[in-house]
């Protein structure tokens, strides 16, 4: 246990050494970031609104995410830190200054709706429970709680998950409950999503797509 | 859906048995141990001990479903509200960047994590740190006062009538006045290692807590909304709260840090990381005399003692050693700090 948790701990200084220290020395711009992300709109679209995917491999919206969030990722992909086959490909495209340049471009793009919200009352209901409140009795924290009050995202550790595809949301958590994903800081989302049931992943990943982020 | 059932010392034969049979144990241990116990027993909190009570709080989800008259609810629902948002307060009766559940998890039911319902059922009831009997109202103040660095609503007001609902409504089905104690009650704190390190403390503080609650301690209040509450400074609880104390600090870090993995610290580090954020500044306590070593002596036997207060800091200063009250400034003064109570009967 407490191995996991200093592994966590070394994985996150190294993760947030990298971004930052290059974020503090790249400066990004959205223009060069739009230029350099021709082959992210294939799947990302070109509003950033990404899609969802049911059954399949659904791609996240990244209009209005955090810019060191995003730069991080893809530093993570690149550096195999997180996995995925199709970014692996795509990161290994972008040098350290194009990384902040897409960062920043996605970044001040509006958020856009997301897809998969559309289940029964009471899948909802429980979902807006785990992300409002969690489930103490079975140690789920609510989301809200790193994720801020809304869900919007809190600094550029904690993604906004309101308004993000159910299906890739559902599948992160997935990844994380399989030890697929665990580029997280200090195992803070793996050791959550570990106690959630595929119930309590469908549920919560569906209300928080059903939530529409007001633009600024 | 009976969640809010209350258990008392149904776990002896889980308990006897155990030492003979494990297999049985776990059997009788099932049957017997809430889910939500033993969702804690496996995260490595201690099982109930024979005679303790272990009281489960009802949810907002069992309010929505009781019988309670529709006003009832309402009236109880603010009291949650202004338990989980209690900066709605800002300006008025809270001074700094906390809720009530920044430190009592789980809206205020979460056994390890200073559960509030144990407040309704064994008060009124005499408290040393200001040496009279409490009721639930007073005893809400005292938080106001100290870890909100704020003043209390009144007594009887709307706001202090929601909340002292609120905390009822989590002690429905506990026994008043229990005989037992109290299963998770407060924040219970791991054994005191023989050395404290402020050095250690701080290395740990930066790898654990600082992502959360950032490395100045400011915490993270984000386009003027509460995310993640201040561990010291001017956004923090004052030098009155008792979370200051080095061992309810180390209690609390122990039980429920980092978020979602608690019990994941050693003792050593829960204390470690407690040292190092008591000895760092945070407004004045409301006790202040004008003088820090004459508020030490006056208060360091029932309370300060405990804390780093007027002790030497990292830096070789004096704790506390200031009139910085944080941001209620010198005019807000909490009317209920030495507000004294029964004085004829004491007389007597």
């Amino acid at each position: 246990m407490t191995s996991k948790r200093i592994s966590g701990g070394l994985g996150l200084l190294l993760g947030v050494g990298l971004a930052a220290g290059q974020a503090m020395a790249l400066e990004g711009d959205a223009e060069r970031g739009q230029a350099a992300a021709g082959t992210c709109v294939a799947c990302h679209q070109a509003d950033g609104s990404g899609m969802n995917v049911p059954g399949g491999e659904s791609w996240p919206r990244l209009a209005g995410m955090d810019a060191d969030y995003i730069a991080k990722q893809l530093h993570d992909f690149k550096e195999g830190r997180r996995h995925n086959a199709s970014m692996l490909a795509f990161a290994n495209m972008l040098d350290d200054q194009q990384i902040v340049d897409v960062a920043v471009y996605y970044s001040q793009m509006p958020v856009t709706a997301a897809q998969g919200g559309d289940v029964d009352d009471d899948l909802l209901a429980r979902g807006e429970q785990l992300a409002l409140r969690g489930d103490w009795d079975e140690y789920i924290v609510s989301c809200k709680s790193c994720h801020g009050p809304r869900n919007e995202g809190a600094g550029s550790h904690f993604p906004g998950i309101s308004s993000q595809h159910a299906g890739y949301i559902e599948s992160q958590l997935r990844a994380w409950q399989a030890d697929e994903r665990s580029n997280d800081p200090q195992n803070l989302m793996g050791a959550v999503a570990k106690r959630m049931s595929d119930e309590d992943i469908r549920a919560v990943s569906a209300w928080l797509a059903s939530q529409s982020v007001a633009s600024e | 859906m009976k969640q809010h059932r209350t258990i008392l010392g149904r776990t002896t034969l889980a308990l006897t048995s155990a030492t003979l049979v494990a297999g049985v144990s776990l059997a009788v241990s099932a049957e017997t141990l809430h889910p939500a116990v033993e969702t804690l027993v496996g995260l490595g909190y201690p099982a109930p001990q024979e005679g303790e009570l272990v009281h489960i709080p009802p949810t907002m989800a069992d309010l929505e479903a009781s019988d309670l008259h529709p006003e009832t609810k309402q009236v109880i629902r603010r009291g949650y509200d202004l338990f989980t948002n209690t900066q709605q307060l800002r300006g008025e009766n809270v001074y700094n960047d906390m809720n009530c559940s920044s430190c009592h998890l789980g809206e205020g039911r979460q056994p390890f994590s200073a559960p509030v319902w144990a407040a309704a059922v064994t008060l009124p009831n005499y408290r040393g740190k200001n040496d009279h009997v409490n009721n639930l109202e007073e005893r809400i103040a005292g938080c106001f006062a100290y870890s909100m660095n704020g003043t209390p609503p009144e007594y009887g007001s709307d706001d202090m009538l929601a909340l002292t609902a609120y905390h009822q409504w989590l002690a429905k089905g506990a026994p008043v006045y229990p005989d037992q104690p109290i299963y998770g009650r407060g924040f219970p704190p791991p054994e005191r290692p023989d050395e404290l390190s402020y050095e250690s403390g701080e290395a740990l503080y930066v790898e654990n807590c600082a992502i959360c609650h950032s490395e100045d301690g400011a915490g993270l209040y984000q386009d003027g909304e509460y995310i993640f509450p201040p561990p010291w400074g001017d956004g923090s609880n004052n030098w009155g709260a008792g979370l200051v104390r080095v061992f309810t600090a180390a209690g609390f870090i122990k039980n429920n840090m980092p978020l979602g993995q608690p019990m994941s610290l050693s003792d050593q580090e829960a204390w470690d990381i407690a040292y190092y954020m008591s000895s760092q500044e945070r407004p004045q306590d409301p006790r202040y005399t004008g003088d820090v070593a004459e508020t030490l002596e006056r208060f360091g036997p029932t309370f300060h003692r405990h804390s780093r207060y007027g002790q030497e800091g990292p830096d070789g200063e004096v704790l506390a050693d200031h009139a910085n009250w944080g941001e209620k400034g010198d005019e807000v003064k909490p009317w209920n700090v030495g507000q004294p109570r029964f004085e004829e009967l004491k007389a007597q």
